[in-house]
């Protein structure tokens, strides 16, 4: 079966204000239920693209805005152990911040009340893609290429594609199963990468490692 | 060696690479940049890197500079600070005036800018040339380089009806914009490493530096860069050094650029001289605007660098001081926050007794103040150099030519 090469492509991200902001948390969860789903997106997903830290206090813009301007440590908690990937749509990932929200607003009612030092503004992004025309038709050939990945394209290929393939996977693991059986062990071990929690500096290295033990493993056994 | 190739000394052939791929597409564009002086101001720092970026990147990219009456930069001054929130008076007389050297610049670039793909109009000052351009071919966008996140409303509403026309309106963070029916693009501002301001310093002219003015290298140096005014709490800063002098023999150096046209700015001069006393370890030095390579200098040669502002634009000294691996006590406020990541590259204030503490602190933990500069100089280098700036650009540069849509292919 004749499989076409991984392509690679890159990708870069330009944040764009939507105008909208709101300042007691009680509006955010207001407007949580109205905002376009790429503004969630971006604000969990975005930061890896833009100029943040490499080590943040909380992964998501949400959570480090209720840690930051209103001070509760408990619902920053919350907001921040909420793993976007584990939702089927963003959709069902608003529904979660507004349930999250609403419940710590249920627990301590002066949070309503609570005027904090800055406001949370909405931002979306818009994301341009293109090809790099670099083309591999082997896994080795694709390993030995990964250390020069740039950050755009660890995001397109490893993070992007879960919005854009089917089944919410990743263009390494996409391809590899293209080839049936043969490389599915690898591309299950990808799929198994946790691309939150993390940057994209890591990301690149971690994908580099799996795809290292697997050749050396494969080599062993022949 | 090309630009392209100093800079890919410092960020990495990557980075340069990823630059090229971008640009492929815009090969041959007509891009034109407007502003309103080729020599002095952060806008005109800006746009002697990004021309020549451009170039290199095979974009046909232009620089043109209006030109106006004295009435007419009196009044976009006033624009200016009403757009940061002054208030400030508006007589018709003024309006007028900004149309019409608007209109006769608009005259005098009509055919470049007819025949421009892709038009940026830098501030306030050339904002009104697009609707003197009837016939524009290409899309124009509207950069604002100003905190206008809390403006003197009767500016920004004489404004808005001049930018609302615009494709897209570019912001340096999401809280300085005002709401426009385009979209509104955020691209934080940068620094240059091979400019006069950043660039590597001799360590023999770095020794130079104490002798000439009067600072003893053996002991702390604690530095603020800033124009004098009351939002920069230059004040509270001399505070801080005598709460840490109680412990420690630091010296402080105040310095920053005169103000001989801001009443407000030499009032707050006489009050910091008269603060500092005769404390001959309290420097308050007044540098001209372009003394460039003498702030580099001192950035150098501090220990800790302080921005204590109260209220603070993006704040490129954070960055620059940064850069030069120097960890950062910073006011909590503004483009600060985006930038002294709290414990890690710095420390984020609210008081002078907030400043003391952490300036201590970094004094007696050595090894930490090494280690946060250490971590400031690689935030710098992945986040807040041109080249971060440059991508920016060419990124919405697509997003404007392919209108709004989410996902941009470019093949």
């Amino acid at each position: 079966m004749q499989i076409d090469p991984f392509a690679v492509k890159d990708c870069a991200l330009i944040a764009v204000a939507t105008g909208e902001h709101v300042v007691t948390l009680r509006e955010l969860k207001d407007k949580l239920g109205t905002i376009p789903t790429s503004c969630i997106y971006y604000h969990f997903w975005g930061g890896l693209l833009r100029p943040r830290f490499d080590d943040p206090l909380y992964q998501n813009d949400f959570a480090i805005w209720t840690w930051r301007g209103i001070h509760d440590k408990t619902l920053a908690e919350r907001l921040a152990v909420i793993d976007p990937k584990g939702f089927k749509d963003l959709e069902e990932l608003r529904r979660e911040l507004i349930e999250v929200i609403e419940e710590r607003l249920d627990e301590n009612e002066l949070l309503s009340w609570v005027i904090p030092s800055q406001r949370f503004h909405f931002v979306r992004s818009q994301i341009v893609v293109f090809d790099t025309g670099k083309r591999f038709s082997t896994i080795e050939e694709l390993s030995e290429y990964i250390p020069h990945m740039s950050r755009g394209v660890i995001f397109y290929h490893l993070i992007d594609a879960r919005r854009r393939t089917p089944l919410g996977r990743n263009d390494f693991t996409e391809w590899l199963m293209g080839y049936g059986e043969e490389h599915q062990e690898l591309a299950m071990r990808i799929a198994g990468i946790d691309p939150y929690f993390t940057t994209l500096s890591e990301l690149r290295n971690e994908l580099h490692q799996v795809f290292s033990v697997y050749l050396r493993e494969r080599r062993g056994r022949s | 060696m090309t630009l392209l190739e100093q800079y890919a000394q410092i960020v990495g052939e990557d980075v340069i690479h990823h630059l090229e791929l971008l640009a492929a597409n815009l090969q041959g564009m007509k891009v034109v940049h407007v502003n309103s002086t080729r020599e002095g101001g952060g806008v005109a720092e800006i746009l002697h890197w990004l021309i020549p970026l451009k170039r290199e990147l095979g974009i046909d990219a232009q620089w043109e500079v209006i030109s106006g009456t004295d009435a007419f930069f009196s009044f976009t001054k006033l624009m200016h600070n009403g757009l940061q929130g002054k208030r400030v008076e508006l007589h018709p007389g003024h309006l007028a005036e900004y149309e019409r050297v608007n209109e006769m610049n608009a005259e005098s670039l009509r055919k470049t800018l007819e025949e421009a793909d892709l038009v940026f109009i830098h501030d306030p000052q050339p904002a009104a040339l697009l609707q003197f351009i009837p016939n524009r071919r290409g899309k124009w966008i509207w950069r604002c380089h100003i905190d206008a996140s809390r403006p003197f409303r009767p500016v920004w509403k004489f404004l808005r009806t001049f930018v609302e026309p615009y494709s897209a309106s570019i912001w340096s963070l999401s809280e300085f914009a005002q709401p426009l029916p385009h979209p509104l693009y955020l691209v934080a501002p940068s620094i240059d490493p091979l400019s006069e301001k950043n660039i590597e310093l001799d360590p023999d002219e770095l020794s130079a530096m104490h002798y000439k003015w009067g600072l003893d290298p053996e002991r702390p140096i604690i530095t603020q860069v800033s124009r004098f005014d009351r939002f920069k709490d230059p004040i509270g800063v001399i505070r801080a050094y005598r709460m840490v002098r109680e412990f420690s023999p630091i010296q402080l150096v105040l310095a920053g650029g005169g103000a001989a046209d801001d009443p407000e700015g030499e009032e707050m001069i006489r009050r910091v001289k008269e603060n500092a006393g005769t404390d001959e370890d309290v420097h308050v030095l007044l540098l001209p605007s372009d003394d460039h390579r003498t702030i580099n200098a001192f950035q150098r040669i501090s220990d800790i660098v302080i921005q204590k502002s109260t209220r603070e634009g993006f704040g490129l000294t954070v960055t620059e001081a940064m850069w030069k691996s120097k960890p950062v006590i910073g006011g909590d406020t503004g483009g600060i926050r985006l930038q002294v990541v709290d414990h890690h590259t710095g420390f984020l204030v609210t008081s002078p007794e907030g400043a003391a503490l952490r300036i201590r602190y970094l004094l007696k933990h050595r090894d930490q103040l090494k280690e946060m500069g250490e971590k400031g100089h690689n935030f710098v280098l992945e986040n807040f150099l041109v080249t971060r700036h440059l991508r920016e650009y060419l990124t919405l540069m697509h997003a404007v030519m392919f209108e709004t849509r989410e996902r941009i292919e470019t093949w």
